[in-house]
């Protein structure tokens, strides 16, 4: 066991690198498979060019060398961070991501804010009560998952913004403007977060130790959050990387119903204008997100869960 | 696991509707309570999709002087900003919603499941290749994986079809792997070969209809996040240009007068929830008694 851990992390990295090296080449293939020229994609719809600047345009983006060089120069210059220009915004794509990322990070970060607290109190609160109140919460956690985001963000935008004017309608104005967004991306994960910790603590109630701890007179909310709790956190942990990946998915379609500056506002205009090197910047961000975020859970949960210790552990054994 | 041998799909549809019965008084919501509901959704949708002029008698572009009227006796659910009635335009997008669902799902499973035969039938490097790369594509989040097939393909209803089917199909190649390599090794595979079936009888016959009962599964629960998934990037304006219209074109319409009117986007939005915890509740019910997959 001492010398499988290090192993263990070792070869859970390599993996993690060559998920990366391969959503990397799934982007350059996208790039190089869109229909038509990519010269016409940096021109835009509206210019029309001169052979002379087509001629330009493929020898400074380098279109004319065989795909190959194209795909080593490019890994290249991903490795020193450089993602190309935006086509549409003639801009270094890294500049263009930048200003966007700190409103999605913030509104992220306040969904999953929302989305933990809710889940938590409702998979405390409703666990192992009954049928009934089984039922009725698990009726509710379906319904968020499977709520279309964005219409649950308009209709709340029309009740609480249109019909009350308890918050601003739209944009990027101060912690206001931020509740609304943040609610609405948070659904579907508080949904999902519950229905996993509220499974999980059924299970762990059930199990022998919590009637050794009833048994010695404790009360019951010391032993939901105190015993249980912990046993539910685990495969909740199992979907963070997940549940990174449906935020930044979520913000795109929140964004654009809240008017909201960030990256998901960004991404909708670039795959409406072909603007690849963009689509493939937030694609890659994504997914090197995801697989770093699962690295890390893959790490952690065995130093957590005592059970796992053996330097077999994978997401594969877990799931 | 232990393998059950299911010859043909109908054999798999009996097992899962027996399983169904069987199952049904322990399901936390009650069989009454919850099939009937589930039933009636399913039976107006598919009216409304393959009979919409049944359900309503407005013509869905229809215009008149009366607009966004709210609902009541002469429009059911209202009118939209052009006096046109919101319930026969939702009633007449059922179709183009449907076959967005169901033809992703298609494209998703099939794609799939060829894939996942694929590794799971010839194993070692083919395995290996195809499952790194169905890894890969897993890294990323559905929409976003449909967003980069969009930018690749252009918008349009056919690509944005296309598109969430690709999104999906990592999802079933992993199952129809998984099948395929637990019945690979059992004794019924084994006495086909020894019995000189050709090969590609025993996969059609034998090792296939295995699979089926939790790709059917996977197919019924993954229907329903097509369907939100196809309306969202409908509502994003990557799907059906007008005039053709389905439920997520009508909301990415009604968003326009959203403070003047709420329902032109409730409605639809309704239906799309609807129907798609119609089917999820389906798919989760199957799943619960067949195989315990989908949750």
């Amino acid at each position: 066991m001492r010398s499988g851990v290090p192993r263990y992390v070792l070869r859970r990295s390599i993996a993690a690198l060559a998920v990366v090296w391969g959503s990397v080449t799934v982007a350059f293939v996208a790039l190089h498979l869109i229909g038509g020229s990519p010269v016409d994609a940096v021109l835009g719809p509206t210019v029309s060019a001169t052979p002379g600047l087509r001629q330009q345009i493929i020898r400074a983006y380098g279109f004319d060398q065989p795909l190959v060089v194209q795909y080593g120069v490019w890994l290249g210059k991903l490795l020193t961070g450089d993602l190309g220009y935006s086509y549409q915004l003639n801009e270094p794509v890294p500049r263009v991501l930048a200003d966007q990322l700190g409103p999605t990070c913030q509104l992220a970060l306040a969904a999953v804010g929302v989305a933990v607290v809710v889940a938590l109190a409702t998979a405390l609160l409703a666990a192992g009560r009954g049928r009934v109140i089984g039922a009725v919460v698990s009726a509710v956690e379906m319904a968020a998952v499977s709520v279309p985001q964005f219409w649950f963000g308009l209709l709340a935008l029309s009740v609480v913004s249109f019909r009350w004017r308890l918050l601003p309608i739209a944009g990027d104005q101060g912690v206001a403007s931020l509740v609304l967004p943040a609610v609405t991306l948070a659904v579907p994960v508080a949904g999902t977060l519950a229905q996993v910790v509220r499974a999980g603590l059924e299970e762990a109630l059930a199990q022998p130790f919590a009637l050794t701890v009833r048994a010695r007179g404790v009360r019951e909310s010391v032993l939901r959050v105190r015993h249980a709790l912990r046993h539910a956190a685990l495969p909740a942990l199992n979907l963070a990387g997940w549940t990174a990946g449906s935020l930044l998915s979520g913000a795109v379609l929140v964004e654009t119903v809240f008017a909201r500056p960030g990256v998901g506002r960004v991404l909708i205009t670039a795959v409406t204008a072909q603007d690849t090197p963009v689509v493939m910047a937030v694609v890659m961000l994504s997914a090197t997100t995801f697989t770093v975020i699962n690295l890390l859970v893959d790490l952690l949960v065995p130093l957590l869960d005592p059970r796992l210790r053996d330097g077999r552990a994978t997401r594969e054994a877990r799931a | 696991m232990t393998c059950r041998r299911m010859p043909s799909a109908r054999q798999a549809l009996t097992a899962a509707r027996k399983a169904i019965r069987s199952a049904c008084p322990r399901l936390p919501l009650g069989s009454g309570l919850s099939t009937v509901p589930v039933a009636l959704v399913l039976t107006v949708t598919l009216l409304a999709a393959v009979r919409p002029e049944l359900l309503t008698q407005h013509a869905p572009d229809a215009t008149s002087a009366q607009t966004l009227r709210p609902p009541g006796s002469g429009h059911l659910f209202g009118t939209d900003e052009l006096g046109r009635d919101v319930f026969s335009r939702l009633v007449h997008g059922t179709r183009l919603s449907l076959l967005i669902g169901a033809g992703a799902t298609a494209i998703g499973a099939t794609v799939g499941t060829l894939i996942g035969l694929a590794a799971g039938l010839f194993g070692n490097a083919v395995d290996g290749v195809l499952m790194r790369c169905t890894e890969v594509l897993m890294a990323f989040p559905e929409l976003l994986l449909a967003l980069l097939v969009i930018t690749v393909t252009g918008p349009g209803t056919a690509n944005m079809v296309l598109s969430v089917g690709i999104a999906g199909a990592p999802g079933y190649a992993r199952v129809a792997r998984a099948r395929v390599l637990a019945v690979r090794g059992a004794g019924f595979v084994e006495a086909g070969l020894v019995l000189g079936l050709r090969r590609r009888h025993l996969v059609t016959r034998h090792i296939l209809p295995n699979a089926l009962g939790p790709l059917l599964v996977l197919a019924a629960v993954g229907f329903g996040g097509a369907m939100v998934s196809g309306a969202a990037l409908s509502y994003l304006g990557l799907g059906p240009q007008p005039p053709s219209t389905d439920w997520g074109t009508l909301l990415a319409d009604g968003q326009e007068y959203l403070q003047l009117a709420w329902w032109p986007t409730a409605f639809p939005g309704c239906a799309v929830t609807v129907l798609a915890m119609s089917v999820t509740a389906l798919g989760r019910r199957l799943g619960g008694s067949i195989i315990g997959v989908g949750r």
